[in-house]
């Protein structure tokens, strides 16, 4: 343990499936920084992973709850999500 | 004289349906100030017989959370007397209601613009994912998000 809380990582949509949970808590590696670091890591996390990342400059971010940039900072999001554009309405 | 009375804000996430008449009445009851009430409800279409039902998948807690910011951010730029936005999740069948925005004002122009911006920024923002399930019994695919839609919420 490294005495920082492991971050909740959601997933919804076709992220969720090709991930294969909707739900997981993981320590996220010391050079994980921003947005884009953490979607780097994610597609080095397996074959799932890989899938599901393949195209990360399309999946959309929420730092606990609130949309975020690629290029922010995840600085102590408990919960993180992961998902495609939005089609509601 | 009587103080003006603060705008009203209705926000909810729901699996049943909704009862755009009652919500309207909700929004204009006791007061003699509204002008203009514009309502816009988004359907399920059947997509010429093909479709079953849609799926609606959300993220709990940030679709009201960003619903209200969207709210807000309109409440802030148009003098509105009252807004609704219910979005409904889980399985909708064709020719049911999955959307309505209500807005009321003193004039139809503020009313009429605050609920186009509203939905344009619902469908681009509101973390909601739509999947087609078919006649056929079989599941369809994830609806992909439209470019036009972008481009739409771009123009406010």
């Amino acid at each position: 343990m490294t005495g920082q809380a492991a971050t909740k990582l959601v997933y919804f949509a076709w992220v969720r499936e090709r991930v294969g949970m909707a739900e997981e808590h993981a320590d996220l590696p010391a050079g994980v920084i921003t947005v884009a670091d953490l979607l780097n890591w994610q597609k080095t996390r397996g074959e799932n992973y890989e899938h599901a990342f393949e195209h990360a400059n399309v999946i959309r971010v929420a730092l606990d709850k609130t949309h975020a940039l690629h290029d922010a900072p995840i600085t102590g999001a408990t919960e993180i999500a992961f998902f495609p554009p939005m089609t509601g309405g | 004289m009587q103080a003006a009375r603060h705008h009203d804000r209705i926000i909810r996430i729901q699996s049943e349906p909704f009862d755009v008449p009652a919500e309207t009445a909700r929004l204009r009851a006791g007061r003699a100030d509204i002008g203009a009430i514009v309502t816009f409800t988004g359907l399920c279409r059947g997509e010429e017989g093909r479709l079953q039902a849609l799926e609606l998948e959300h993220y709990p807690g940030m679709a009201e959370e960003e619903i209200a910011r969207v709210a807000d951010t309109a409440l802030a730029r148009w003098p509105l007397m009252g807004l609704t936005a219910i979005h409904r999740f889980g399985l909708i069948r064709p020719g049911e209601d999955i959307v309505l925005v209500i807005t009321t004002s003193a004039h139809r122009r503020v009313a009429f613009e605050a609920a186009d911006f509203m939905m344009d920024y619902l469908k681009t923002r509101a973390p909601f994912w739509k999947r087609e399930h078919l006649l056929d019994g079989t599941t369809g695919s994830w609806v992909e998000a439209k470019g036009e839609d972008e481009q739409a919420a771009a123009r406010w």
